[in-house]
């Protein structure tokens, strides 16, 4: 069932305290048959890359605040000069917090409107299907994939939730099995009921849901290869970028 | 000298942990409590610098690394008789 399309070369960041970079790079490599290489934060980036991955974990143990610390990492000056000239960003849970306090991404994340830990799957709709990483999915198509996170409460201010809306910024929302975005489908107490959102470009995505923990079949959902493979169908075809100009 | 700079979530940001003590101290008796908000206090020792200098230099900290102003607001108080 795999589509490929064509050869994408990944780069995984690691942290002192990434924890999801494995299964990214058995995604990528295993499953999607990609190249991938690891790239520790203290080094810089010397190849070329399609896409590169920051994953969840507890980079620097959440200290100060989740990715606050990390987003100073020298790689962090690639990454942010790699997402300028348009490369394919995602950042997954504790990825997507490292995006945010580097400013690739507008607002912040608070701790969960419960205090707890949560742990499980949840429903999330496909708000804008016409990102790169969501580009083989349809407006308002429903996906089942797992979150793992105490401080996922999404905050911004009114005028940049706004913002988000009028430019289509915001491209998963957490939604009950039904798909109704409601209070009670929100696991975490996020605006909005945001999953994830994409910069103003579109070629920098943070989630908060884990795709890389329900790409293969043995787990029983596969839901999250569809962003895999939506990236790499948008490789395949023009640049995201260019598009959009 | 010493510094001690106090970061708490923005008014009018919902703090989730203040209000669960919130009702732990209303269930504990004191029912003349209106609000509770946590935040953190981070003391910083530094040398060499005037109190204006130092100011402007935990300014420029607060904004870069120590506080989110996205969700966070920071004041700090300077002690410059401590060695």
């Amino acid at each position: 069932m795999l589509n490929k399309l064509q050869n994408m070369k990944f780069g995984i960041i690691v942290f002192p305290g990434s924890n999801c970079d494995h299964d990214c790079y058995h995604i990528i490599k295993h499953v999607l048959e990609q190249e991938v290489d690891f790239l520790w934060h203290k080094d810089e980036i010397k190849k070329n890359y399609d896409c590169l991955i920051l994953p969840g974990g507890f980079s620097y143990g959440d200290y100060l605040r989740p990715g606050a610390i990390s987003r100073f990492s020298p790689i962090m000056n690639g990454v942010i000069k790699f997402a300028g000239k348009g490369g394919l960003v995602i950042g997954i849970c504790n990825g997507f917090q490292v995006l945010m306090e580097a400013s690739l991404l507008p607002g912040a994340m608070m701790r969960n409107k419960s205090l707890k830990f949560i742990c499980k799957n949840v429903t999330v709709k496909v708000e804008n299907s016409s990102t790169p990483f969501t580009r083989n999915l349809k407006d308002g198509e429903l996906l089942t994939i797992p979150i793992a996170h105490a401080d996922g409460n999404y905050f911004a201010d009114q005028k940049t939730l706004n913002k988000l809306k009028e430019n289509k910024q915001i491209v998963f929302k957490y939604a009950s099995p039904d798909g109704d975005v409601s209070d009670d489908a929100n696991p975490n107490g996020s605006c909005l009921n945001i999953a994830g959102i994409c910069n103003e470009e579109g070629n920098v995505l943070g989630m908060m849901p884990h795709p890389e923990r329900c790409s293969e079949s043995i787990l029983g959902n596969q839901d999250g290869l569809k962003i895999f493979q939506s990236i790499l169908s948008a490789n395949s075809s023009l640049n995201f970028s260019d598009k959009s100009s | 000298m010493n510094a001690k700079i106090y970061i708490t979530l923005k008014k009018g940001i919902l703090e989730p942990q203040g209000k669960a003590i919130q009702h732990s101290l209303f269930d504990l008796g004191y029912k003349e409590i209106q609000e509770v908000r946590v935040g953190k206090i981070i003391e910083i020792k530094m040398k060499g610098t005037n109190k204006e200098e130092a100011g402007n230099k935990l300014k420029e900290m607060c904004k870069k690394l120590l506080a989110n102003t996205v969700i966070e607001d920071y004041r700090f108080e300077i002690d410059p008789d401590v060695e």
